[in-house]
């Protein structure tokens, strides 16, 4: 659903560094003219408020006129056809080849997650308990990130199995991990291949990609049904919709790397007559290396984050008590599984990282100090592994990890804590959700829903074409052509309100804490900690609470919205702002600067790229968030998808809702990143030249 | 950074050993209850097999599908696999055999077109009602209905509209419509009854039962959609607004639905093939029928109690034994 999630860090990093290593980078002949600065985008905003205006003066002529609002429970004939094709589906599933086959496939991932529960999670019949004890996994676990990626690591990796235990969570703990290594696992058999094939073709890449876009930004309520006809109910259907999401990052990232291997590189080695096959393993998968480690990276945590939608149809582990809170509506319940899918998530990412970083160091020729000293730690660390196995294996309390009440108690804690913030914050949150609804949300929908459908059609397009030019247009007016034909268009119009209302503030934010935190270390250091939590944090786990303070409403789902999309949006800024030249800072100061100037004249000017890859993304992770604003009563298309999840004569609608959304997020994406293209030919000034990254080599040199 | 690695292994050494020492005096021998295990099997299994019990997402139903689980699994010996699906999937369940038992069904005129003999596959039937019955309606708040108690006739609601104004119902009295599974006629009561009022959907459950929560904690106005039996109605007793009685046919013609919601009989759904087969729960699902208290009193470990679902049950069970005996006879 909705709660996508790092899925959408793969298109930020392949931004990110197109934005570090700008390709084009123009080469300076000595004597060449300075490069044109173009205007610095000021002017496009008197075109852009020439526009708004009449698009107000036509609102106020107009307003309430072919709206095309459709009530929330009722749906149109196109809705109806499309729900047919599900019916048809659901009839023909005992006679159809094709379902035959998946139902096929789907026996082999279900016995395979059933092969490593009896491993790990779950009595294999007839041992009481499973093959492997608590003490066993975490021993091979540790024993792993001390192996590929250090001491560090192998504590963190320690405290987080213990973690899993302590609070009471261990089998469902492990049947996530299972689902989500099994699913990278498929992500990487079936992903690499694409990634090499959109790495060396660019009309591959082309239609790749709007595949990949429809897979990050199809809510998966919408596919949920299908995928269970297809792939039955539980564990195949978990790691069929594990796999969906979580299969885009490693395409997009690791075909990024092996596009951008430097052509000289590929011209010199193809001149010595090398094959196509040695050419991609010799060359450029190896030069891709530490990208396409970025790419399972991210892919890992796409993963880990369907863990509470794959729930939704009895995917086993950290999703169920998370689901089981919100039935209970006890935030408390909720809490403690949430937050063991944020540590699990915090370990997955450093341990990948700290693994590429580590191949990255041997392959550069830095290996170990102490080849002998290396050795031995790895036969030992296995011994005490294999030691810790055959323990867990023999002694109950070594397979089943006791039981501790501390879990219990935090999430009573929480649950006051909670309870105790509504009781006495209730009236502030109140003035502040009212406050936006009438003075920002109200407003702007009215201009936007109210208009007649032709009106917002046109202001819409015409502000694309100001801001992101000709080709923005043309994807611009496709989508909203897309958008008008499914139906939904008074609550596409409501929703992509929500949208831009949400990303006004996430930018503010942004703004505020990205600027600090680039400029006190210490701030950097105590945030980002709550940043990771609130990026894989799953949104149910604060459903409630949000709903305490300020109930069903369009505002509880922008604040819903601003919680996951604020952290990415805040470290674009802070990472941005950080990566201007101190040298240019130094000159400003010298020449006596105050500090509000020196952001205001040189920071943000210069770390403008960053900023509008911020407002893309921000856009993009509020966008996500919508079928979780349906479920607190913001209505407009995340209802429409959640009605078509709940009631099956009404798949059609939700169908048609998830696909406006996919449309709303290419518009709105293509309409920023063209936006962000035009601007990043303001002159090499801009570009983050100072913040050099290290050059990868092949291996061996 | 040698004499740190060197230390780390020594550490993990001493801390193998103590765990040796600790286990070998500590916990059992999973061997012997392996072994046990297999003469419990060898010795005879259940004539029930397998029951795949649907969990539908609500905590009334939760508290059915683990009374009926519980007494399959200890008293009949069946292997008891719970499936934590929504209404939709969980129907679909039943041709492939995910899914034996629905055990509380609100009524889904769609889902029985599709799956029932008649005119759908056959792959679903209706194994008759399990006692509890279905209360939906217009509920308000309690401090409300004190204050105020005029207020649940329907007829006085226009008056009250100004009250029930939110952000969200554009100047009108906002009507908090529920989550989408479950089927509401609001809209077309509201404009039937010239009542002035918006309706405003919660999206789910959980925000239905927050809002209505907040409003009773607050002194808010509130009026919505809710049903009993419903565990929350044991923490904040809503109190139902009279509409016009309900009358056979007056909800058939969704646009013209000017009365109140019937009484519904929650059903039991099964598997067909399932319901062929010789298994000793069919008789058990067959039979099972409790009251609304009852319902209530079990949800209540569950949601209040913060009880697991298989506590809770067992706990039930235990108080509640004659009962339970009627099911198996």
């Amino acid at each position: 659903m909705s709660q996508v999630g790092p899925g959408l860090r793969a298109t930020a990093y392949v931004e990110t560094e197109k934005l570090n290593n700008p390709k084009d980078r123009r080469p300076v002949e000595p004597g060449a003219a300075p490069p044109v600065v173009e205007d610095s985008g000021i002017s496009r905003w008197v075109p852009a408020l020439a526009i708004v205006v009449l698009w107000v003066v036509a609102w106020v002529l107009t307003k309430g006129t072919h709206t095309l609002d459709l009530p929330s429970l009722s749906r149109t004939d196109l809705h109806d056809r499309l729900t047919e094709i599900q019916n048809g589906l659901l009839e023909s599933r005992s006679t159809n080849p094709f379902m035959q086959f998946t139902n096929a496939i789907a026996d082999v991932f279900r016995s395979t997650v059933d092969w490593f529960q009896r491993l790990l999670s779950k009595p294999a019949f007839p041992r009481p308990v499973p093959q492997i004890g608590w003490l066993g996994v975490t021993a091979i676990a540790t024993y792993v990130g001390l192996v590929v990626a250090g001491w560090r690591i192998a504590l963190l990796v320690v405290a987080s199995f213990l973690s899993f235990g302590v609070l009471g969570y261990w089998d469902p703990s492990m049947d996530t991990l299972i689902v989500v290594l099994i699913s990278v696992l498929l992500a990487i058999i079936i992903g690499m291949p694409l990634a090499v094939w959109i790495g060396t073709s660019a009309r591959a890449n082309a239609v790749v990609t709007v595949f990949l876009d429809l897979m990050q930004t199809m809510p998966t309520f919408v596919y949920l049904l299908p995928i269970v006809l297809f792939f039955g109910i539980g564990t195949s259907a978990a790691v069929v919709a594990t796999l969906i999401y979580s299969l885009p990052p490693i395409i997009r990232i690791a075909g990024f790397g092996i596009r951008e291997v430097p052509t000289t590189t590929i011209e010199a080695t193809d001149s010595s007559g090398q094959t196509y096959w040695q050419r991609l393993f010799k060359v450029q998968l190896p030069m891709a290396r530490k990208t396409i480690i970025v790419g399972l990276n991210q892919t890992t945590l796409a993963a880990l984050s369907m863990a509470t939608l794959a729930s939704f149809v009895d995917g086993p582990g950290l999703g169920k008590p998370v689901l089981q809170g919100l039935r209970v509506n006890d935030v408390g319940t909720a809490f403690v599984p949430g937050v063991l899918i944020v540590v699990m998530a915090v370990m997955l990412d450093r341990t990948t990282t700290a693994a590429s970083e580590r191949s990255e160091r041997i392959a550069r020729g830095g290996g170990h100090a102490n080849p002998l000293q290396r050795r031995i730690v790895v036969l030992g660390g296995a011994v005490v592994a294999l030691v810790a196995v055959y323990l867990s294996r023999t002694y109950v309390s070594l397979a089943e990890f006791p039981t501790y009440g501390i879990g219990r108690s935090i999430s009573t804690a929480v649950s006051d804590f909670v309870s105790w913030i509504t009781t006495n914050f209730g009236g502030v949150t109140g003035g502040l959700k009212d406050g936006v609804t009438d003075w920002l949300l109200n407003p702007v929908q009215s201009v936007l829903a109210e208009s007649p459908w032709y009106v917002s059609f046109l202001g819409i397009a015409a502000l694309a074409l100001v801001f992101g030019g000709m080709r923005a247009l043309a994807v611009c007016v496709v989508c909203l052509l897309g958008i008008r034909y499914l139906d939904l268009w008074h609550d596409a119009m409501i929703t992509l309100n929500m949208t831009l209302v949400a990303t006004v503030l996430v930018m503010a934010l942004a703004l505020v804490f990205g600027v600090w935190m680039a400029r006190d270390r210490r701030v950097d250091l105590g945030i980002r900690p709550l940043l990771d939590a609130g990026q894989t944090i799953p949104p149910f786990v604060y459903l409630i609470p949000v709903l305490a303070l300020f109930g069903p409403s369009r505002f509880t789902a922008i604040v819903a919205g601003i919680v996951y999309a604020a952290p990415a949006a805040i470290k674009l800024v802070a990472d941005g702002v950080k990566g201007v030249s101190p040298t240019t800072i130094e000159a400003g100061r010298s020449t006596g600067q105050t500090t509000w100037q020196e952001i205001t004249k040189v920071q943000l000017p210069m770390a403008k790229g960053s900023l509008v890859l911020a407002t893309n993304q921000g856009l993009l992770y509020v966008l996500s968030m919508t079928v979780i604003g349906g479920l607190v009563g913001a209505g407009a298309l995340g209802f429409d998808v959640v009605y078509g999840f709940s009631r099956s004569e009404a798949w059609g609608k939700g169908a048609a809702a998830g696909l406006t959304i996919v449309l709303l997020g290419v518009m709105l994406d293509r309409i920023t990143r063209a936006a962000a293209d035009v601007r990043r030919d303001d002159g090499p000034g801009t570009r983050r030249a100072f913040n050099v990254r290290l050059p990868i080599g092949p291996p061996g040199t | 950074m040698r004499t740190a690695r060197s230390r780390g292994a020594r550490l993990g050494v001493l801390a193998t050993i103590a765990v040796m020492a600790l286990s070998a005096c500590g916990g059992g021998s999973i061997e012997s209850e392996t072994k046990a295990n297999e003469e419990k099997a060898a010795s005879g299994g259940g004539e029930c097999g397998d029951l795949n019990m649907a969990v539908n997402p609500w905590v009334g139903y939760e508290a059915s599908a683990y009374v009926v689980g519980t007494v399959a699994q200890e008293q009949l010996g069946c292997t008891v696999n719970y499936k934590e699906l929504k209404e939709d999937v969980s129907w679909q369940g039943f041709g492939t055999g995910d899914v034996d038992v629905v055990i509380e069904d609100w009524g889904h005129p769609d889902l029985e077109k599709k799956f029932f003999a008649d005119s759908g596959d056959g792959t679903a039937e209706d194994f008759g009602p399990q006692g509890n019955v279905g209360i939906i309606g217009w509920y308000v708040p309690p401090w409300l209905a004190q204050e105020h108690p005029d207020i649940l006739d329907y007829k006085n609601l226009n008056k009250y509209a100004q009250d029930f104004a939110t952000s969200e119902s554009g100047g009108k009295g906002q009507f908090l419509g529920a989550d989408p599974s479950y089927v509401q006629f609001d809209e077309a009561i509201v404009n039937n009854l010239d009542l002035d009022f918006q309706v405003v959907f919660s999206g789910s459950e959980a925000a239905s039962i927050e809002a209505f929560r907040k409003a009773e904690d607050n002194k808010e106005f509130l009026i919505g959609y809710f049903y009993a039996p419903q565990y929350f109605m044991a923490e904040v007793p809503l109190e139902k607004v009279a509409l016009p009685p309900y009358t056979d046919g007056c909800q058939d013609d969704p646009q013209d639905v000017a009365c109140d919601y019937p009484e519904t009989e929650l059903k039991k759904i099964v598997g067909t093939d399932w319901a062929a087969s010789d298994s000793t729960a069919v008789s058990l699902v067959k039979n099972f029928t409790w009251t609304n208290e009852d319902q209530d009193v079990v949800a209540a470990y569950i949601a209040s109690d913060k009880m697991s679902p298989e506590d809770a049950a067992a706990k039930w069970i235990a108080d509640n034994q004659d009962k339970v005996d009627a099911w198996l006879s």
